[in-house]
């Protein structure tokens, strides 16, 4: 009998709302390796995260301070939680927090001696939906053509050029189609209100989403990758359910990314198949998708691969999955006492 | 016409396309007649065969025969041979 390794993870995205954050998908991933034995530290930004209280995933829960208290408040929260929890390897999983994570890096892997496995600055400001066309243009792919606005009286400037539906977009989240100026200008405040500016302003495109979760080694090879089609979207546009997909084409454009960027880290690229079977870029995100343990389903256990990189690992790549496995989320009541409750937000710590 | 050769036939008629994720119910017959497609059985083939087995006429098979691959087709678990 073989014992596994013991390693302490910090997890950040405990958020398993409707609009759910991938640390859970992750952590389930994380449990299911077959060389670590897996201590679980979650990392909170609220105290109503379910994932706080889901005690069988998460074995310790420290609040952490929002992206907005800067980097500093940061890092001095996770002094403190690694001096007790002695953290082996840290995964952020929210596209709002990563430039932090980023930033700290250096200082986490060599001063307090924590792994980290994430994109490089250039790489997560060459993917963001502000930049995406020039990232298409020089890694020859196609993306519909988007535009930067810092405020609502420039959209009748660029209705001409996008026509409606065109696509409202946040800098980190949020997105809505419309299809007046009126509702364009609705969508403009309404998502700046909530993400910030600038607000991406971007040309519709007609046809089937398509998604990718795929894990790249920074040194441009692609580790693995899944694709998934929605099958039951909610009010937000989240998936509710999904089937794993074959799709050669998708899976080619996939590669070109993770190659030609040398992309680190898990990534989640999201495309649309026109009718006439064209595919578009419309995002990248740099983190998990909340849909990933569809990939551990699969065959591809992409958290642990990432977790065994960063650790150095050797990681041979994937070489297929299923296709046609499908995931059904579901909503579950927990009943959670009070004294927790109160523990996480007058501690912090759970 | 053929079958696209990653569609994948289950016993009980369900149909799916792994490329794209749909998925259909086929009746008993649909399914043979999709079989004997995807074994490379020719129009004519399959139309001795069902007249042989089925209480039908030519003309019937013809319509419906016709109006089953044209399904097919449109929701791409079907291609046209090349030529």
């Amino acid at each position: 009998m073989t014992t596994k390794k013991q390693i302490t993870v910090a997890v950040t995205g405990l958020n398993a709302i409707d609009s759910p954050g991938p640390g859970i998908p992750v952590i389930r991933g994380l449990r299911e390796s077959e060389v670590y034995d897996v201590r679980i530290v979650g990392l909170s930004y609220e105290a109503l995260e379910p994932g706080i209280y889901m005690h069988d995933l998460v074995d310790k829960t420290y609040q952490i301070p929002f992206p907005s208290s800067g980097v500093e408040s940061l890092l001095t929260r996770l002094q403190y939680i690694h001096s007790v929890e002695k953290i082996d390897l840290i995964i952020p999983n929210f596209d709002a927090e990563l430039f932090s994570f980023i930033k700290l890096a250096d200082h986490f892997q060599n001063v307090m001696g924590i792994k980290i496995f994430v994109p490089t600055q250039e790489q997560f400001d060459e993917r963001h939906k502000a930049n995406l066309n020039d990232f298409g243009e020089k890694h020859g792919i196609e993306v519909p053509k988007s535009q930067m606005i810092f405020s609502a009286s420039e959209i009748p400037k660029y209705q001409e050029e996008f026509e409606y539906p065109m696509v409202v977009k946040g800098k980190f989240y949020d997105a809505a189609i419309a299809y007046t100026p009126e509702q364009a200008a609705n969508h403009f405040n309404k998502i700046s209100a909530k993400w910030g500016l600038p607000i991406i302003l971007q040309k519709f495109v007609h046809g089937q989403e398509v998604n990718v979760t795929a894990l790249g080694d920074g040194k441009g090879r692609m580790v693995g990758a899944v694709a998934m089609r929605k099958t039951y979207i909610t009010d937000k546009g989240k998936a509710w359910a999904g089937i794993a997909i074959k799709d050669d084409n998708l899976m080619a454009m996939t590669q070109k990314i993770v190659e030609s960027s040398k992309w680190k880290g898990g990534l989640e690229v999201e495309v649309i198949k026109d009718k006439d079977g064209k595919y578009y870029l419309i995002e990248i995100n740099p983190r998990f998708p909340a849909w990933v343990y569809l990939a551990v389903g699969c065959g591809q256990n992409h958290p642990d691969a990432l977790m065994r990189l960063a650790i150095g690992d050797e990681v041979e790549s994937f070489k297929d999955y299923d296709a046609g496995k499908m995931f059904v989320r579901y909503a579950y009541d927990m009943i959670v006492g009070l004294d927790e409750f109160e523990k996480i937000s007058t501690a912090g710590e759970l | 016409m053929n079958i696209k050769k990653n569609i994948a036939l289950s016993d009980s008629g369900f149909v799916f396309d792994p490329s794209c994720g749909d998925s259909f119910s086929a009746n008993p017959i649909g399914l043979e007649i999709i079989k004997k497609l995807k074994d490379g059985n020719s129009k004519e083939e399959i139309k001795a065969y069902v007249l042989d087995t089925y209480m039908t006429d030519e003309t019937t098979f013809e319509k419906d025969f016709y109006d089953f691959t044209s399904t097919l087709l449109k929701l791409n678990v079907a291609e046209e041979s090349k030529k």
